[in-house]
């Protein structure tokens, strides 16, 4: 491990920083340009992994396996679950709407940017005193030591505010039935004493080559039924439309089938016909 | 005998309790009951008069503490009365000329329908009067000198349905208040400098407190005196007092109340010959007011607002006297002793005239009643030869000291003072004639009564139920009942020998020494060469009047006269004078005052609020809902806060 | 190499955070934007720990990845809410904070 005292890390180390070191620029980056939400969400998984590693190389075993189970595999997993319930496919227009907010943030952070690196390079931290000491009885022991000990009212108000969290995103998130549920007799009545869709809708796929949820069927006259997509969809933006497709699908077919039939032109003409 | 004080202040007051209170079922009885009630109280004061009479001369004061009134740590103030020689004079006056006219009133206001009330004020007026002179601290003096406002406002607007008594009462009032300021200062002073307002220990240690403190003192008493006794500056409010009903103008506004200032400024008199300036102010402005009232009785033709003009004139006489010191308070209080019974006399005979004439006011208008009304002649009569001071009589005795003491005042002082003395002396023959020959000498000039709703005419006439009255008719003057003329008649008994009495053997002077003090001046000419001037201008103003209006018939309509005669006549533009500098400076002072508000204060207030609401609009832009906006200006904030730290570090 | 570059790693990490919290309008992005920012300090502490040689940054970073936990619940909780609410997740589309 390293020795304390030193002022210069392994090489080996330094190697694994410089590659590491641009993943994670490249992935933090990439989250914040990214157009979609999922794929910013896992380029952030990726940088928050190159982190977990650094936290590994500097001595913080505890916290590194932690980044990894806590932050990469629950954190994370519940933002992509959030991002699901939104609309995985949703992506941001890039164009933007406030006047000047780019320039200014653009600004800001390069002046903020500018400050923390001069900031630490006036520290003068040439030297580090490296963790073989502290991490001599174990680095989860020693944690725990400080956690139970020293820092034990901090820990104890966390577990509070964590609690308090759960709460209150329960509380936030719960709907609350306010009267009976419709029963399927009522909606039916409803239906007809309003004289709107006394039929079922019909069902997404009808008369297309797709079943999935997110095609609309299509009508008679080969265009698509708003009504046979879930309204969800519709309002995320996400309904497929494949009618053009079909059409063209089916002229393709025809072509195909009429290069296979050209010897026999007439016939192939009957046939088209029948 | 202490406790006989008390019960004297409170028979008057209880009377005006039962008559305000009492309801319609004292209408009948209510003026004979508060005629009974200022009689017991005058009776009491005979009682203690004769008590006093029958001890030295130097232990008749008597001291009674009743209650302590407001004993709120350093600060005492007693509700206790101290009954002296000064005191004494005051209460008998008070109560004798009060229940006087007390009675006359029974005659005078038989036919208003709210004589009741009209009682009752008469008794407030008579207990706060008497407490006024019976208080032995000045605190207690003001609640009575507010106390004899507050009547004098009432009865002054009795006839309130006239818009004219009404404005003449809140004319008074605010008046008054000028003056009441003053004196609520000089105790608020008092307070300051000896820690005390009673007056043993103000008067015994007025001497130990500073000239200047003393000066300031007594010219705020002098501006409370001036408020109340219708001295210049004030003076304005006493002429349009004359719309209250006759016996009022005697009693508060001739023989009493008006000399309230006299009694406070001869009470002060320690205090004022510690101040030399503020004794100049107090004869400066008794020798202006002298001669002031004499010029606008000259030229009055109202006849009550004539007798106002006197009133003043003769007040400004007792003003002087006391101004002049020890060598005059006891001839100030003389003075005023035969002036309350002269004048309260040639009010009442003015009343009997008014009564027998239709309630008309206007002295053009009469003429050649001595036949008509002998004893309202006779005993008017005598009270004119009083005031005038003809030889024998009370005005000839009092005033004759007052001219004899101003020229005592020695050096120029004294002469000037003598002079303007001798002036108003020759000025008050001349109106008095005026006044005597145009109502009872002369040819008729009868005219059909006023129409109520003239502003000068008292509305008794109204009230007339016998027909022989009512408006539009020639006047039959008769003589008035029996319950105005006995007062009428007693009143001129006082106004013939009073002041015969009183310089008897100086019987008066030396009543009052141990309490005024005395010392006879060193004057320049002696007593006997004023006594002949006096005697000789006294003949000189009234030739001048009876070559005036005696030899020729008087115009029924008033000529134009001079610019003197026609400034007199609107009271030598002292309502002018005070419209010009106090309403219209008034006027400017608020306007302005106004226009700062307005353009300065709101300027600067609606110049922010605009200014801020400018900027607001266009402030407003970068609050545009967006977070991320917001989430700008925090981190740049952030950048700046760090830069700040960072460059704080580096210096 | 100087630990020293793990802390310009997590400044600049940082910085991007920032500006993508500034320039992002889904807020689940905005969201994770922050989360990359709270793990660029976290490598800061981890770093001064070393630095330091004792284990009281490891202990901050602790904390703040407990309280960034928290966080997140509570966060994605109210975009759920708002999303069902407005049927959107931009954070300009919420731009009610004006007068």
């Amino acid at each position: 491990m390293i020795a304390a005292g030193d002022s210069v890390t392994s090489t080996g180390e330094a190697v694994q920083f410089w590659i590491l070191a641009v993943v994670a620029t490249g992935g933090a980056l990439a989250t914040v340009l990214m157009r979609k939400a999922v794929h910013s969400a896992l380029s952030l998984a990726g940088t928050m992994i190159v982190l977990a590693v650094f936290y590994l190389a500097n001595g913080a075993y505890f916290l590194g396996i932690v980044q990894i189970v806590v932050y990469t595999g629950a954190i994370m997993m519940l933002f992509l679950f959030v991002v699901m319930l939104v609309g995985v496919s949703a992506a941001d227009s890039l164009r933007e709407t406030i006047r000047g907010q780019r320039w200014l943030a653009a600004l800001c952070g390069l002046g903020f940017g500018i400050l923390l690196v001069a900031g630490i390079a006036n520290a003068s931290l040439h030297h580090f005193d490296g963790l073989g000491q502290a991490n001599s009885g174990g680095n989860v022991e020693g944690l725990a030591a400080l956690v139970f000990t020293k820092y034990v009212f901090a820990f104890e108000i966390t577990g509070a505010l964590l609690i308090t969290a759960a709460v209150g995103a329960m509380v936030l998130t719960h709907r609350e039935r306010i009267r009976r549920a419709a029963t399927q007799k009522e909606l039916s009545r409803q239906r007809v004493r309003e004289n709107a869709h006394v039929a079922p809708l019909p069902a997404p796929g009808t008369y297309a080559r797709h079943n999935a949820n997110d095609i609309p069927a299509l009508l008679p006259d080969g265009t698509p039924s708003e009504l046979s997509v879930s309204p969800t969809l519709r309002a995320r933006g996400q309904v497929r439309d494949v009618s053009g497709e079909a059409l063209a699908d089916l002229a393709a077919l025809e072509q195909r089938s009429r290069e296979w039939l050209e010897r026999d032109g007439d016939e192939d003409r009957k046939g088209a016909v029948k | 005998m202490e406790n006989l004080i008390g019960l004297l202040v409170l028979a008057p007051l209880l009377g005006a309790g039962i008559l305000l209170c009492g309801g319609r079922a004292l209408d009948r009885v209510g003026h004979w009951l508060g005629t009974l009630l200022a009689a017991v109280s005058f009776a009491l004061g005979a009682v203690l008069f004769a008590d006093m009479l029958g001890r030295d001369a130097e232990d008749r004061a008597l001291d009674v503490t009743v209650f302590q009134w407001v004993p709120v740590g350093g600060f005492r103030a007693d509700v206790g009365f101290h009954l002296d020689q000064l005191s004494m004079t005051f209460v008998l006056l008070i109560t004798g000329v009060g229940t006087l006219i007390h009675l006359y009133s029974v005659g005078y206001m038989e036919h208003d329908e709210r004589r009741r009330r009209f009682f009752g004020y008469l008794n407030l007026f008579l207990a706060a009067m008497l407490l006024l002179v019976v208080a032995d601290n000045y605190l207690l003096l003001y609640v009575g000198w507010e106390g004899v406002g507050l009547a004098s406002y009432l009865l002054i607007g009795f006839w309130q349905h006239k818009p004219s008594a009404a404005t003449a009462a809140k004319k008074a009032f605010l008046v008054n208040r000028v003056g009441d300021v003053g004196l609520s200062i000089a105790i608020m002073l008092m307070f300051t400098t000896f820690g005390t307002f009673a007056f043993d220990p103000v008067l015994g240690d007025a001497d130990r407190a500073g000239e200047g403190k003393l000066t300031a003192i007594g010219l705020m008493l002098l501006l409370a005196a001036c408020g109340k006794s219708a001295q210049v500056p004030l003076q304005s409010w006493l002429g349009d007092a004359m719309e209250g009903p006759t016996p009022v103008s005697a009693l508060i506004h001739a023989a009493t109340m008006v000399t309230a200032g006299v009694y406070l400024i001869t009470r002060s008199g320690a205090i004022f010959e510690g101040a030399p300036d503020a004794q100049l102010a107090v004869v400066t402005v008794g020798a202006v007011t002298l001669l002031f009232g004499a010029i606008v009785g000259c030229a009055k033709d109202d006849i009550k607002k004539a007798l106002a003009g006197s009133t003043m004139s003769q007040i400004g006489y007792m003003v002087l006297a006391a101004g002049l010191g020890p060598i005059g308070y006891v001839f100030a209080i003389m003075h005023l002793v035969t002036h309350g019974f002269f004048k309260a006399g040639l009010f009442l005979g003015a009343g009997s005239v008014m009564h027998g004439m239709n309630d008309e006011v206007d002295m053009r208008r009469y003429g050649g009643l001595w036949r008509y009304m002998p004893v309202t002649f006779v005993t008017f009569g005598l009270g004119y030869l009083a005031i005038i001071g003809f030889p024998g009589l009370s005005g000839f005795f009092s005033k004759d000291k007052i001219i004899e003491a101003a020229f005592a005042k020695g050096g120029t002082e004294g002469w000037i003072l003598g002079g303007t003395a001798l002036l108003g002396a020759a000025i008050t023959a001349y109106y008095m004639t005026r006044v005597m020959i145009m109502t009872f000498f002369g040819e008729k000039r009868w005219a059909p009564a006023p129409s109520p709703d003239r502003p000068s005419a008292e509305p008794a006439a109204e009230k007339h139920g016998d027909g022989t009255h009512g408006a539009g008719e020639l006047p039959h003057p008769h003589e008035s009942p029996k319950s105005m003329t006995i007062p009428m008649i007693l009143l001129a008994v006082g106004s013939v020998f009073a002041g015969g009495l009183f310089t008897l053997n100086d019987t008066f002077l030396k009543w009052l020494e141990p309490v005024t003090g005395h010392e006879e001046g060193d004057s320049p000419v002696s007593a006997l060469t004023v006594t002949g001037a006096t005697m000789a201008v006294l003949v000189v103003g009234v030739a001048l009047a009876w070559a005036q209006y005696g030899r020729k018939p008087v115009p029924v309509t008033p000529p134009r006269g001079s610019l003197l005669t026609r400034a007199a006549r609107r009271d030598l533009l002292q309502d002018d004078f005070n419209h010009i500098v106090l309403v219209r400076g008034g006027e400017q002072l608020t306007r302005g005052l106004e226009a700062i508000d307005r353009t300065v204060v709101d300027g600067a207030v609606n110049g922010t609020a605009v200014t801020v609401g400018g900027l607001s609009g266009r402030m407003r832009r970068l609050q545009n809902g967006y977070a991320r906006s917001y989430a700008v200006s925090m981190f740049g904030g952030a950048a700046v806060l760090i830069a700040a730290t960072l460059l704080m570090r580096a210096v | 190499m100087n630990p020293v570059s793990y802390l310009y790693l997590s400044a600049l990490l940082f910085t991007i955070g920032g500006v993508g919290v500034l320039v992002r309008r889904n807020a689940i992005v905005v969201f994770m934007c922050v989360e990359l920012m709270l793990n660029a300090c976290n490598l800061a502490f981890v770093t001064f720990s070393r630095m330091h040689g004792n284990l009281d940054g490891q202990i901050i970073a602790f904390f703040t990845m407990v309280v960034a936990a928290a966080e997140v619940v509570v966060g994605l909780a109210i975009i759920v809410s708002v999303y069902r609410a407005r049927h959107s997740a931009s954070v300009d589309d919420a731009s009610l904070l004006k007068l």
